[in-house]
């Protein structure tokens, strides 16, 4: 197990080598760069090839690779053009609020999606059954953007039981240590903090969770009626078990299985809703810095977040992989 | 009184759109203690829709119907709620399947398997439903148990996966163990090693066996009477011996002229029954074989052919059965086809 | 009973016999057939078909010009002042905040929506189907070669699926400035990977099948094989994925503009345009947001619905 674990991370190493050096390349082939995004029209061009030299930008690509190759061994990636800041310092300070985010989609979406495909399962034709079902295909129909507005306009702007937009209430004076504000008040056992933390995440992690929790339920439901007609669970029957030993010990574990693979696929598509969904939100995070960052053409910024991306994926089925070889003895890694 | 009497039962299912298909057509035999009685016929005749009933296993889905009366020790087990089925199933009347590896929970230890049944009906927990659990495994012939309780259904081979099932059966002393073909997915010589099993354990325990099969092999080395199957009706049942020696049905006659014989010369062909399970009329049309039967004459299509019982025991479902060896052999001669044979004086006819 | 009675049973007999033979012929016949008795499908058909018919034929009918900005010049739009007037007899679904009858843009809308997604999803398909197409042919060849073409190709594909999607499709906008095009390459290039997928395993799984084995034992040429048995039996599950990436497609398309990277031009409104555009003012007219997010969400719906009916009709597991 400990192995397996330490061989899939050194794996990480050449896939972000090459991941990094195609990227370079595509990054710096976008028409315009820093100094478009901050001298905007009136910069001569003397001005320009001044900035572009400032910034490393004028050599041969490889040594402009190379360069950055060697910061990054230091954990170094640069500094970001338009915020003039460490682009690790920007990250430290984001990548919480869009991990923190993304998890509470992915609790929601888990926490509802599999009993809810479960039980559209088990009452297969039934009212529940048709409501789940067609609920998930309209789920996954609604624009996640739309939805997170209607969200905001009616229990935030109408009815006020949610905040509209930021991850904590600035009348809060709460200490930072993580950034992961939740985690933070747990530390310092400031209840407050947590609770207007969780306060915050909860409207835009529902918006966020509508499609995966879609996909969730489907998923389960399908599962568990295939498992339903497997012949162990036949078996199980044929032994006079309990209707409780049958559903929960035989039929639930083996439906698992597609949902656990289903949720590794989950990654970008959460990625890509966080970017919608902070914006709408007005919640500090990665999404919006880095859409922000593709406009403003900031390399260092772009770069470090792929790197990143890249090293989450990995994580995230490196997860899927261990808790699958949990579920399933199959599949027992090594 | 015996100890499994079914009678007349009968499953239709009906689905929006389709055919309604009378998968079992009011099927009547019985076991009795002790005794292993045998279910043969062609795939899809009914047998497994047949044990399934029995067990209340069929899926509860809409359009499924189940009619007769499976009375097991004098409870009717198809009039019982859901709560008093599961009560015996497992316990009193046990079930092995096909095929062993599907049949198995691939992702629960070997171990927890066996415990289970013992937990829900012997009340054994812990150590001691551990000890139990290993001394099945032994008796079913698997070697090592203590470490094979901890393996998982991939680990072990075919063999002993369907040992392993047969332990589960077993494991509360049922007095009636279905096996509804135990050995058709398995090779050869395991096959041979598993009836040998079966046959031992329901000797040492007293327990009724019903051997559900198409293969006509393993009846012969294992069964005491036989229910020959077709269309979802019982058409011939025969103790071993007369069944083999001069099976009176055409349909008997064509499954075991249709087996290889050690003893049939080299150049003889086999006789494959012509057509296929698929060419039946329904039962109320007449006889269903009629449509593939050499003997067909027209009284077997006026009606239902009626149960007929000998003196010996046995009966079956023909108006033209093969005639004894020895007996007088008229009824072959194709004059005779247009008219409907008498019954021979001994036979009495029955109407069901 | 009759003698004629009896015969004529047993001959019906045959003949039912004769005809279950003949049924297993057409795959698609009974996969239509299943799909006409499946309600999904049916809402699905009918929502898709009132779409394209509004958008093939609606343009030609709108009572005004999408782009003619009459409320502002007529004075009865002031969105400065949190004035925009809602439906009326010549207007039925109002007027935008720049003073532009909505129904006309949503008819126009309609034709944007379905090139947009149409278009990009035929991106999707072609660049994925041929990424697919060589890695699965280059797996089927086998050898080092080809299954190193085959691991570099997946390996690419692998990357494509673990980017967030928008982010990809952002940065082809940022690469390419808006435009309508810019769109349609941004939301094809999304689904590039699912296609390639779809299409390397269902060869490689279609190389490997009995029948093909058959065929090449024959003597049958491999491109005749190829025409023949392989690409008739991946059309299924490639349609089946071209109807659910439409969907797709369009809910992306309308993110993108949302981060407006939408379609600049304004006599060409589409509705994930418009839906961006009226963000500012739901809280004066939701009605401008609700019209286009309906629409956008129904159609996606029937997009859906459609292929996930056709993609049950189509699964050989739940064939009888
Ligand atoms: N759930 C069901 N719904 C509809 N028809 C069914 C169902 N289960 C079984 N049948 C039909 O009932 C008939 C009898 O099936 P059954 O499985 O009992 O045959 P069998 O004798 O066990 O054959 P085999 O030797 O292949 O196991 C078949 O025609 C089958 O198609
Ligand atoms: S009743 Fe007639 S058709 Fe049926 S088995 Fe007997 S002889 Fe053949
Ligand atoms: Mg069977």
């Amino acid at each position: 197990m400990f192995r397996f674990i330490v061989r899939r991370l050194l794996q990480l190493i050449p896939t972000l080598f090459g991941l990094s050096l195609l990227l370079f390349i595509w990054v710096r082939r976008l028409p315009g760069g820093p100094e478009d995004a901050i001298l905007g029209e009136r910069g001569t061009p003397e001005m320009r090839a001044a900035i572009r030299r400032s910034m490393g930008l004028d050599e041969p690509i490889l040594v402009q690779y190379g360069r950055f190759v060697q910061r990054l061994l230091r954990l170094d990636l640069g500094t970001s053009s338009s915020t003039k800041r460490p682009v690790v310092e920007e990250f430290l300070e984001r990548f919480p609020g869009t991990v923190e985010l993304t998890i509470t989609a992915l609790v929601i979406a888990i926490g509802i999606g599999i009993p809810l495909g479960y039980l559209a399962a088990r009452r297969r034709g039934r009212l529940l059954d048709h409501l789940s079902v067609g609920g998930s295909l309209v789920g996954i129909c609604v624009p996640i953007f739309f939805l997170a507005y209607v969200l905001k306009a009616i229990f935030s702007e109408n009815l006020g039981w949610f905040p509209s937009s930021g991850r904590q209430d600035p009348t809060i004076d709460a200490t930072r240590i993580t950034n992961f504000f939740v985690l933070d008040g747990l530390m310092t056992r400031e209840w407050d903090a947590v609770a207007d933390a969780l306060w915050h995440l909860v409207l835009p992690g529902i918006a966020l969770a509508s499609i995966p929790l879609a996909i969730i339920v489907r998923i389960t439901r399908a599962s568990v009626l295939e498992v339903l007609n497997e012949d162990f669970v036949r078996t199980a029957e044929a032994k006079g078990l309990t209707e409780r030993t049958v559903r929960g010990r035989h039929v639930l574990r083996n439906s698992l299985l597609p949902v656990v693979t289903s949720i590794g696929l989950l990654t970008g598509g959460l990625l890509s809703g966080a970017v919608l969904t902070e914006t709408v939100f007005a919640f500090t995070g990665i999404g919006a810095f880095i859409y922000e960052a593709i406009g403003q053409r900031d390399y260092p910024v772009l770069l470090g977040f792929i790197m990143i991306i890249s090293v989450v994926y990995v994580l995230v089925n490196l997860l899927v992989d261990l808790s699958y070889s949990l579920i399933d003895p199959r599949v027992r890694v090594r | 009184m015996a100890l499994l009497e079914v009678d007349d039962l009968s499953v239709t299912f009906a689905r929006r759109g389709q055919r309604t298909v009378h998968a079992v057509d009011g099927v009547s035999f019985s076991v009795d203690a002790g005794e292993v009685v045998g279910l043969v016929g062609e795939s899809g005749c009914g047998k497994s829709v047949t044990s399934m009933a029995i067990m209340g296993l069929l899926p509860r889905q809409h359009g499924t119907r189940i009619g007769g009366k499976a009375v097991f020790d004098g409870t009717d087990l198809l009039g019982l709620d859901d709560r008093a089925r599961r009560d015996i199933r497992g316990r009193d009347v046990a079930m092995i399947f096909q095929d062993p590896l599907s049949s198995l929970n691939p992702v629960i230890p070997i171990g927890l398997q066996v415990t289970e049944v013992l937990a829900r009906h012997r009340g054994m927990r812990g150590d001691a439903a551990r000890k139990e659990a290993a001394g099945l495994l032994d008796r079913v012939g698997i070697p090592d148990p203590d470490r094979r309780l901890k393996e998982y259904p991939h680990q072990l081979s075919g063999g002993m996966r369907q040992r392993a099932l047969i332990a589960m059966a077993v494991a509360c002393r049922p007095r009636l163990l279905i096996a509804d073909e135990p050995t058709t997915a398995l090779d050869v010589t395991i096959q041979a090693q598993i009836l040998e099993l079966l046959k031992e354990l329901v000797h040492d325990s007293g327990t009724a066996l019903v051997m559900i099969t198409h293969d006509l092999g393993v009846v012969a080395g294992m069964c005491d009477s036989i229910n020959v199957l077709y269309a979802g009706r019982v058409v011939e049942t025969a103790r071993r011996r007369p069944l083999f020696r001069e099976p009176r049905h055409p349909y008997t006659a064509g499954l075991l002229g249709s087996v290889p014989r050690l003893d049939s010369g080299r150049g003889e062909p086999l006789n494959p029954i012509p057509g296929s399970v698929r060419d039946v009329l329904s039962w109320s049309e007449g006889c269903a074989f009629a449509p593939r039967c050499s003997r067909r004459v027209d009284a077997c299509l006026d009606e239902t052919p009626p149960l007929v019982r000998t003196h010996d025991g046995r009966s079956y479902r023909c108006v033209d059965p093969v005639p004894l060896p020895g007996a007088v052999p008229a009824q072959a001669g194709p004059a005779d086809q247009s008219g409907a044979p008498s019954p021979e004086p001994n036979e009495e006819k029955t109407r069901d | 009973m009759t003698m004629t009675g009896k015969k004529e049973r047993l001959d019906r007999l045959a003949e039912l016999v004769n005809r279950d033979d003949e049924r297993g012929v057409s795959l698609w016949q009974e996969a239509f057939r299943r799909l006409r008795r499946n309600p999904a499908a049916i809402i699905g058909a009918v929502i898709l078909t009132i779409f394209v018919l509004v958008a093939l034929v609606g343009p030609f009918f709108v009572p005004y010009e999408p782009k003619d900005t009459i409320g502002i010049r007529e004075g009865v739009v002031k969105s400065g002042q949190g004035i925009i007037p809602g439906a009326s007899a010549e207007h039925w679904f109002g007027y935008d905040h720049q003073g532009r009858d909505v129904f006309s843009r949503m008819i126009v809308g309609a034709r944007q929506t379905l090139l947009v997604g149409v278009v990009a999803t035929l991106i999707g398909l072609a660049v994925g189907a041929l990424i697919g197409g060589v890695a699965g042919a280059a797996a089927g060849l086998g050898g080092r070669w080809g299954r190193a073409v085959d691991n570099a190709l997946m390996r690419v594909i692998d990357m494509m699926l673990a980017l967030p999607s928008l982010l990809l499709a952002v940065s082809i906008a940022a690469l390419l400035g808006a435009s309508l095009s810019t769109v349609m390459i941004a939301v094809g290039m999304v689904s590039v990977p699912v296609f390639a997928r779809l299409l390397r395993v269902s060869m490689i799984a279609q190389a490997n099948s009995d029948y093909v084995l058959a065929a090449t034992s024959l003597g049958v040429r491999k491109p005749k094989i190829a025409l023949t048995h392989i690409v008739p039996n991946s059309l299924a599950p490639v349609i089946v994925q071209a109807t659910l990436t439409l969907a797709t497609a369009i809910i992306e398309a309308a993110a993108l503009s949302f981060l407006g990277l939408g379609n600049p031009d304004t006599a060409q409104p589409e509705w994930g345009v418009m839906l961006a555009d009226a963000q500012p003012y739901l809280g004066i007219r939701p009605a401008l947001a609700i019209f286009p997010a309906v629409a956008i969400i129904i159609t996606a719906l029937g997009f859906t619905l459609l292929g996930e009916a056709m993609r049950e009709a189509l699964d050989p597991k739940l064939r009888k």
